[in-house]
């Protein structure tokens, strides 16, 4: 952080202080940013990094309307508004966002609204999703498909080839979960989970973990594997009810966070030598494809099954298998950034020839959020 | 026997408190922006478009098109496999997550685009859940 680089323009409390028995926390959360915005003169459009402890970072920035490029969510206690400050400083210097809010609100006294779907039943996505009986994201994350299906036309055997292309991978690696070559037919035979998605189009469930480590590029040359560079990073969240997503055929968190990364990458589509995108159900490389702009929109379920994606194509996917046949402990994403590293290494069961750029791109909730991330070995 | 598990029951918060009392009245109630127009959902105090904080709350239609859903064949409490899961768009432009009931839980029953139209279930003192069914064929306007 530079000294004189970055300045408060709005700062203001609730319109309420001590007891406020007619607002839930979430609200005060807003309140108070609505007085800042006015304090400031910005309009939610002018704001585009989110910070905030207590509540999500996402429902904060659904429910005031603002598409972050930036959100943080740390949460360590009472001095979390200091460390977003000082995150926000960076974030700003290093160009992720130009304008961050930060928020703070909480029912301590009245106890009105805290918690979330799980903690209690006070949420919005508890009084307008819970009660229709879904059942995590077999029920959830699945919703959208159908009516991406039928907008572009794309048959329940073109979304089970996502799922047979993906163990034609996984058939490469020893450390995959399920390796067995499968047809369309095996995948629509097997049993029925939340209609269209059958089991083999649904992630695995495991156990598992993984881990990075970071340094400056300067220092990587010192260590003893080969060093991957990050090249781009984006990110963005929508809403925290997938019910309420602004297009059910396209997530504007991936598109919003692709973007980023490619353009802070400085590199084009044709630059990429091979891809990750988090695939919990078969659909999310679908999205995924068209949202970071490797098809047109209604193209990618043909792209897979024509090969281009399969062992061989030209853009290898999910090499390791993905989160249908590798594994999924449930935050898949470090096993897709694993995958990406050991690609530019030169290391991946399924090697890809003389891949020089990678890009791993995951999903958060359902639909909710978005991280990219474009990574190299070429030397800076 | 223990008692069979329930749906579960929202928890109205001050904000949403006029859309559950619409669904006990037997209204679908959604918030209209006094600034801009902009009709939405869920509820908050404040318009998500324009941020302006004069709302106004009225009566839906109460019509709707079923957007996308899924058919859950797995056990839930409070349901009876299959069900659909649903998410329709209000012909007032939200849309809201629900149930599509009164026709068979088939992807034949349940075609994309058909008009639904609300019906409200109350699953406790408080609560009545705004649910959807088909339009009857001989109700729709041509």
């Amino acid at each position: 952080m530079k000294g004189k680089t970055v300045a408060i323009v709005g700062a203001a409390e609730t319109t309420e202080l001590g007891e406020i028995p007619n607002t839930s926390q979430l609200e005060l959360h807003c309140d108070a940013a609505l007085n800042a915005m006015a304090d400031a003169g910005l309009k939610p459009s002018a704001i585009d990094g989110v910070a905030c402890a207590g509540e999500s970072p996402v429902a904060v920035a659904y429910h005031l309307g603002i598409t972050p490029t930036y959100v943080d969510g740390t949460g360590v206690g009472g001095c979390s508004f200091m460390l977003h400050v000082r995150h926000a400083c960076a974030a700003i210097n290093e160009g992720l966002c130009s304008t961050v809010l930060i928020t703070h609100g909480e029912s301590g006294k009245s106890n009105v609204g805290r918690g979330g779907f799980r903690g209690g039943g006070a949420g919005l996505a508890a009084q307008f999703e819970a009660p229709y009986g879904p059942m995590g994201p077999p029920t959830l994350f699945t919703i959208p498909a159908l009516r991406y299906m039928k907008n572009y036309g794309v048959s329940e055997e073109q979304l089970a080839m996502v799922a047979v292309v993906q163990r034609e991978w996984a058939g490469r690696n020893q450390r995959a979960s399920y390796r067995d070559p499968i047809t369309v037919a095996d995948v629509l035979g097997s049993r029925m989970i939340a209609y269209p998605f059958r089991k083999l189009m649904c992630c695995l469930v495991t156990d598992g973990g993984g881990a990075l480590i970071l340094t400056s590029a300067q220092r990587a040359r010192d260590f003893p594997r080969k060093p991957v560079y990050v090249l781009g990073t984006g990110e963005s969240v929508e809403t925290p009810m997938v019910s309420q997503m602004e297009d059910f055929t396209s997530s504007k968190a991936f598109r919003v966070s692709a973007r980023k990364a490619f353009a802070e990458a400085g590199i084009a589509h044709k630059d990429v030598d091979h891809l990750m995108i988090y695939d919990a159900f078969a659909h999310l490389p679908l999205y995924g494809l068209e949202d970071l702009g490797f098809c047109d929109r209604g193209q990618a379920a043909s792209f897979i099954g024509e090969r281009n994606t399969a062992p061989g194509g030209k853009l290898p996917l999910n090499t390791n298998g993905g989160g249908l046949s590798y594994m999924h402990s449930g935050m898949y994403g470090m096993y897709a950034l694993q995958e990406s590293v050991r690609q530019l290494r030169g290391i991946a069961p399924a090697q890809v020839p003389d891949a020089r750029i990678s890009v791993a791109h995951g999903v958060g909730g359902m639909f909710a959020a978005s991280g990219t991330i474009v990574l190299t070995n070429d030397e800076p | 026997m223990p008692p069979e598990p329930k749906r579960y029951v929202p928890q109205p918060t001050p904000e949403t408190q006029p859309f559950w009392d619409g669904t006990l009245a037997g209204e679908l109630r959604l918030q209209r922006c006094d600034q801009c127009d902009h009709v939405y959902f869920p509820p908050r105090p404040f318009c998500p478009g324009c941020a302006e904080r004069r709302v106004s709350w009225f009566k839906a239609s109460g019509k709707a098109k079923l957007y996308s859903y899924v058919i859950h064949h797995r056990p839930a409490p409070g349901f009876t496999p299959p069900y659909s899961i649903a998410v329709v768009q209000l012909d007032e432009g939200p849309r809201m997550m629900t149930n599509i009931v009164g026709c068979p839980q088939t992807p034949e029953a349940l075609q994309l685009d058909m008009p639904v139209e609300v019906t409200f279930e109350k699953i406790s003192d408080k609560i009545a859940l705004p649910l959807f069914k088909p339009v009857a064929a001989t109700e729709r306007t041509p």
